[in-house]
């Protein structure tokens, strides 16, 4: 699931400084997980906005809405009659859903309410971590079902490093030690032979190299013909 | 609208309105200026029954549930304590004093304790002055 926050009440006021109409638009999906852009949420954002306008003598006028999923064009089109006639829509999907939003209603202003920072899971209630670098080229069959990538503050693809103390990582003394951590899942699983397996410097080609990745799956794309068959698609 | 103090008290069932129940009885007197709100537990309450009270005029709010680890339903007074820093947390951000919130754990057979509770959050309303979302209200 992806991982995001709330932006500062005061940020957001002051993004929508100067707009009259504005829609707070919610995911149901991982930002409803992570507590930070269900429905409840919207109506909790949705009536601080309030408060605060009525205590600044702002004229907004507040709406919300949640959707099933703000990343999907499927959901986000059927938001048109509340998206229609605002001013502004404050999108606390995550960054995904925000550009998916402003793709499909480019004449409406969409902000993000979202600070959006991560792949993770949660950890336990109220706490995420992040588990995924997206870096495109897994290595967790070596390395014990544990990404050093994101779970050691260096990436360090053969560690650990001399700051592992007790378990623990030199950067936060809180968090443990990714290499620690493989090195005793491998014990688990009898493979601690693979520690020793040299992983060689890593292929950052498919992680964030030049433009965005593009993923396709050929036994899904439309053909021209099934687009045109297909009713609805733009 | 008048000019009177209005608090509004959400008020647990077992502990908070139980409590109240019994200051009745006992025929303590305490302010009228109060609201109770029954609830079927303290942590029914969510950040935005708490928001909603001070958008309708509220100048206090209080939550009263059971004592703690005391809870009929085990965990709901701990939940509503997290909820109430919440709503603090967000008038704080908006620019209302964060002392119109406050929780309280009572138990049912602290009838005295409820008249306190009541005197607590009316001499705070008098330090602090009525809510300024009260001009927007009226």
């Amino acid at each position: 699931m992806i991982i995001a926050e709330q932006k500062p009440l005061e940020e957001i006021c002051r993004i929508i400084e100067g707009h009259h109409k504005i829609l707070v638009a919610g995911c149901k999906s991982c930002v409803a997980i992570c507590l930070a852009g269900g429905e409840k949420e919207v109506g909790l954002l949705a009536e601080s906005l309030r408060l605060y306008a009525d205590l600044n003598d702002r004229e907004w006028e507040i709406s919300e809405i949640t959707v099933e999923r703000q990343c999907e064009k499927e959901w986000v089109r059927e938001m048109r009659p509340s998206v229609e006639g605002r001013d502004v829509v404050i999108s606390i999907a995550c960054g995904v859903g925000a550009q998916v939003m402003q793709e499909h209603y480019p004449d409406v202003r969409i902000v993000p309410g979202l600070n959006t920072s991560s792949m993770g899971a949660p950890e336990e209630p109220g706490i995420f971590l992040e588990k995924c670098g997206g870096c495109g080229d897994c290595v967790l069959h070596l390395t014990g079902g544990i990404c050093p990538i994101v779970r050691c503050a260096k990436s360090l693809l053969n560690g650990p490093c001399g700051g592992s103390q007790n378990g623990k990582c030199e950067v936060n003394s809180e968090t443990p030690c990714a290499w620690d951590q493989i090195y005793q899942s491998l014990k688990r699983q009898g493979r601690v032979d693979l520690i020793e397996k040299v992983i060689p410097p890593k292929n950052w080609i498919p992680s964030m190299s030049g433009s965005p990745r593009k993923t396709i799956r050929p036994e899904a794309v439309l053909t021209p013909e099934e687009k045109k068959a297909k009713e609805g698609v733009d | 609208m008048t000019d009177r103090t209005r608090i509004v008290g959400y008020c647990c069932s077992y502990g908070g309105y139980s409590a109240a129940d019994l200051a009745g009885v006992m025929r303590i007197r305490y302010s009228s200026d109060v609201m109770v709100i029954r609830v079927p537990c303290a942590g029914r309450i969510d950040v935005l029954h708490i928001l909603k009270a001070f958008r309708h005029g509220a100048d206090a709010v209080f939550v009263a549930g059971c004592l703690e680890k005391n809870c009929h339903y085990e965990y709901g007074n701990f939940e509503a304590k997290k909820r109430v820093e919440h709503a603090r947390r967000i008038l704080s951000s908006i620019g209302i004093e964060t002392g119109r919130v406050e929780m309280f754990n009572v138990a049912s057979n602290q009838g005295w304790r409820f008249p306190a509770i009541v005197r607590e959050m009316v001499s705070r309303v008098e330090k602090l002055g009525p809510s300024p979302l009260r001009k927007v209200v009226e």
